[in-house]
């Protein structure tokens, strides 16, 4: 379990590495998903099985192949991938990456100074727990977890849509003048 | 060895989440905007996770669906603008849309 966990944690940090350095959108989603999978090993190594399937099968699944989807359908050519290469430049990355790393430090200097001490020992929580409490007293944010997705349903049909609202009527005439005519 | 420490889980997701930041604040091309974003929800759910586990309660895996749940609309409406964005001005440079007309 130890060696499952620090295995997956460093191909999960590996391939996220790769995920903000590559220039290729494909090769970037294809190494977020290894993150994404390493990250669910990591659920399963710390005794959360639940976690680590729904986050295979909506992260990895559901979500990242909507990613592929999209990349496919906007056809990313190699255009692309030298206008990313031209904007990569050290001169760019190098502040944010700098300002990142301070944050980092400082995260990990608060979680050392800190004293949880306390020893995760892979003690398997099933989904019964979790759906008991979910459908038990966390009935109402089950509730507003819905309601969230079904606003974000109704804003990307709304955004999402290709004519902008006043083609419809540009149409419509164009289309009478043609019968007209 | 039996079972690993609490801030190793939480370590790993410190430095997930700061890579995330990073890359989120070094592109300008949406699509690693919106990838970044996702390593940065999946840094906080495995922190999430994390105290769960330690603690032994089934919390964490309750927050860690809405995390799902959250990140699930995010990409859902961050896509739809990134088609509407590549629609309307033929490039994923998030600088094109900095002005605000129609």
């Amino acid at each position: 379990m130890e060696i499952a966990f620090y295995l997956s944690g460093l191909i999960a940090v590996l391939a996220t590495l790769g995920v903000i350095t590559n220039t290729n959108p494909v090769h970037a989603l294809l190494y977020l998903i290894v993150s994404l999978i390493s990250v669910a090993l990591v659920f399963f190594a710390l005794g959360a099985p639940f976690a680590g399937a729904l986050e295979v099968i909506v992260y990895a699944g559901a979500i990242m192949v909507l990613f592929v989807f999209v990349v496919m359908m906007l056809n990313l050519g190699d255009q692309g991938a030298a206008q990313e290469k031209a904007w990569l430049r050290p001169r760019i990355w190098l502040g944010p990456s700098l300002l990142a790393a301070v944050l980092l430090v400082t995260l990990i200097a608060t979680l050392w100074s800190g004293d949880a001490g306390r020893m995760i020992s892979g003690e398997v929580l099933t989904a019964k727990a979790v759906g008991s409490l979910l459908f038990g007293p966390w009935l109402m944010v089950v509730e507003l977890g819905a309601m969230l997705l079904l606003a974000a349903l109704v804003t990307a049909s709304h955004v999402g849509r290709v004519a902008s609202p006043d083609k419809p009527e540009v149409n419509a005439e164009s289309g009478a003048r043609k019968e007209a005519s | 060895m039996n079972g690993i420490p609490m801030e190793h889980g939480l370590v790993l997701a410190a430095i997930l989440f700061t890579l995330g930041f990073a890359g989120l604040i070094c592109r300008r091309n949406m699509v690693f905007v919106l990838m970044s974003l996702e390593v940065m929800l999946n840094a906080a759910a495995l922190a999430f996770i994390v105290g769960g586990t330690a603690w032994g309660q089934p919390e964490g895996q309750a927050m860690f669906l809405l995390v799902i749940t959250l990140a699930a609309a995010e990409a859902s409406v961050g896509l739809a603008l990134l088609i509407q964005l590549h629609h309307r001005f033929k490039s994923l440079d998030v600088d094109a849309a900095n002005r605000m007309r129609g």
